[in-house]
């Protein structure tokens, strides 16, 4: 059930994508329209999406967030939270990312899997996921919320895209049944420094399951994910800010490395 | 430096307090002024009277403060050690009475190595380690402290055998040469839950293998090797979980594999 009309959606998207186009801070929207429900805030995130692909711009992937037990209950929900990658996030491995374009950057190791059958929910399990998973990948988010001090409820994170700014993937990718995603180790390193370690199950306890997830929520909007997706599973480390001159490498046990500098 | 007889009455109120399951408290608090070095003597004292009285036989070493939240903890930059000795052995398919033979323990997920040659420092590589090595196993270490509420500084938790409880380990056992130890993945569960992951790298923010050469280098310095034979337990990966009778954990090391253990 939407609360919000067409034109408030559209303006809150505009809103929404202006402070990330030109990297500046806005107070929450819940702060303005504290009624709003979840699918007012996925309406938000999808008529951004729409004004990207008017423009030309292609969607790379997909990604999901707040896959950590830890932190949905934090927030008080039992779901992750799901959000598109445009083509422009994009930065090559070994790239270098200025932050002139960025307000607030923060870094997170991830795990990301690329399709190769269209996943269709609901009903979607781990094993209909690791059916269609073609390859397994390191991948680097950088996150970058619109909001304040990244201070922000759900509603209005689901809106502003999932703080979603840049990535980076690459590293030495293995096919899905060459590698075990839950105990696949990762360590995130800033210049030369271990900040964090982890292992997949951080993340729904499989990232797999992240996938299925993302393929029932999809579902409950009536689309399903495409063959040839490329996905971020969620977030296996703490979130750790960046600034300009630091270097990033993170290291994943048998799936390679990725890396990038922040100018 | 404490006074002789000071170091073996420390050494010998830890004793008591590990046979009788009791908690002193801390002897930095009584003793503001003791060394590491004295800690050491403390827990050499300590070792000494598990051989004597207790006919316990030393089959390793352990390693600990190897993280950065412990080390922080602790405000040391850099490891401990302690001895372990066969009372210590918990077989995967034994229960560990938390009741009658502990105070206030936390389990720790590790990697544990055995040797197959002896490691002598200072000079000690780690290529020296890796070729010395028969076989890395996953390893649950439960340590325990004697000292009141674990209210411990660096100095506290050395005497004290470097707060040495039980441990066991898993019987999937590979050779370091097979795997990358700085990027395996560990994921604890407690009670069936996922509680902590990590990776070899939040050890000493390198690897378990560092952990092992510090050590070799440590202990070579006054003459003591690591033997052929021996288990060296290389400090935990993750945060120490607190555990309770009726507890059961697991620990999942990517490469490697699992051990578990059950508490009553």
């Amino acid at each position: 059930m939407s609360t919000l009309s067409r034109s408030t959606v559209a303006e809150l998207a505009e809103h929404l994508e202006n402070a990330e186009l030109q990297a500046y801070d806005v107070e929450k929207i819940t702060n303005k329209y504290p009624d709003m429900d979840w699918e007012d805030a996925y309406d938000i995130q999808w008529e951004i999406r729409s004004r990207k692909e008017k423009r030309g711009t292609k969607i790379a992937g997909l990604k999901m967030g707040l896959t950590s037990y830890a932190k949905m209950s934090q927030m008080g929900v039992d779901t992750p939270i799901y959000a598109f990658l445009a083509d422009y996030f994009s930065i090559p491995d070994g790239g270098s990312i200025p932050t002139a374009e960025l307000i607030h950057p923060k870094i997170e190791a991830e795990i990301a899997i690329i399709t190769n059958k269209e996943l269709t929910g609901p009903g979607c399990t781990i094993a209909h996921v690791l059916a269609a998973t073609d390859y397994v990948m390191p991948a680097v988010e950088i996150i970058d919320s619109r909001y304040e001090n990244f201070r922000f409820d759900l509603k209005s994170v689901i809106a502003d895209n999932a703080s979603s700014s840049r990535f980076v993937t690459g590293g030495n990718p293995k096919r899905v049944e060459d590698v075990d995603m839950k105990t696949l180790g990762v360590v995130m390193e800033i210049n030369g420094e271990v900040v964090a370690t982890g292992a997949g199950a951080a993340v729904l306890g499989n990232p797999a399951a992240s996938v299925a997830m993302l393929a029932n929520m999809l579902a409950e909007r009536g689309e399903s994910i495409p063959a040839g997706t490329f996905i971020m599973t969620g977030g296996i480390t703490a979130a750790v800010a960046v600034k300009a001159g630091d270097s990033v490498c993170v290291r994943y046990q048998d799936i390679g490395s990725v890396s990038m500098t922040f100018k | 430096m404490l006074e002789q007889s000071l170091i073996q009455s420390y050494s010998d109120e830890l004793f008591n307090a590990l046979c009788n399951q009791q908690m002193i408290e801390p002897l930095t608090s009584r003793s503001p002024e003791i060394t590491i070095e004295d800690a050491y003597a403390i827990s050499n004292g300590l070792l000494q009277k598990r051989i004597t009285v207790n006919n316990e036989k030393i089959i390793g070493k352990k390693i600990g403060a190897t993280s950065a939240v412990v080390q922080n903890m602790l405000s040391v930059n850099q490891p401990d050690f302690g001895y372990l000795t066969d009372a210590m052995v918990v077989d995967e398919s034994e229960i560990l009475s938390i009741s009658t033979k502990m105070i206030q323990p936390k389990a720790e997920g590790e990697i544990a190595f055995v040797l197959k040659h002896d490691l002598i420092g200072p000079g000690v590589t780690a290529s020296d380690v890796i070729r010395a090595t028969d076989f890395i196993a996953p390893c649950f270490e439960i340590v325990d402290s004697r000292i009141k509420d674990w209210n411990i500084k660096i100095q506290d938790t050395v005497a004290d055998n470097a707060s040495c409880g039980y441990f066991v380990l898993g019987q999937d056992v590979v050779s370091p040469r097979s795997i990358d130890l700085s990027t395996c993945g560990m994921v604890v569960e407690l009670n069936g839950q996922i509680i902590s992951t990590g990776a070899g790298a939040a050890a000493l923010g390198s690897s378990p293998i560092s952990c092992v050469v510090w050590l070799a280098n440590t202990l070579g310095r006054f003459g003591v090797p690591l033997k052929a034979g021996e288990v060296i337990l290389s400090g935990s990966l993750v945060p120490l979980q607190d555990v309770k009778p009726g507890d059961h954990m697991s620990v999942n090391i990517g490469g490697i594999g699992r051990t578990s253990i059950r508490f009553d």
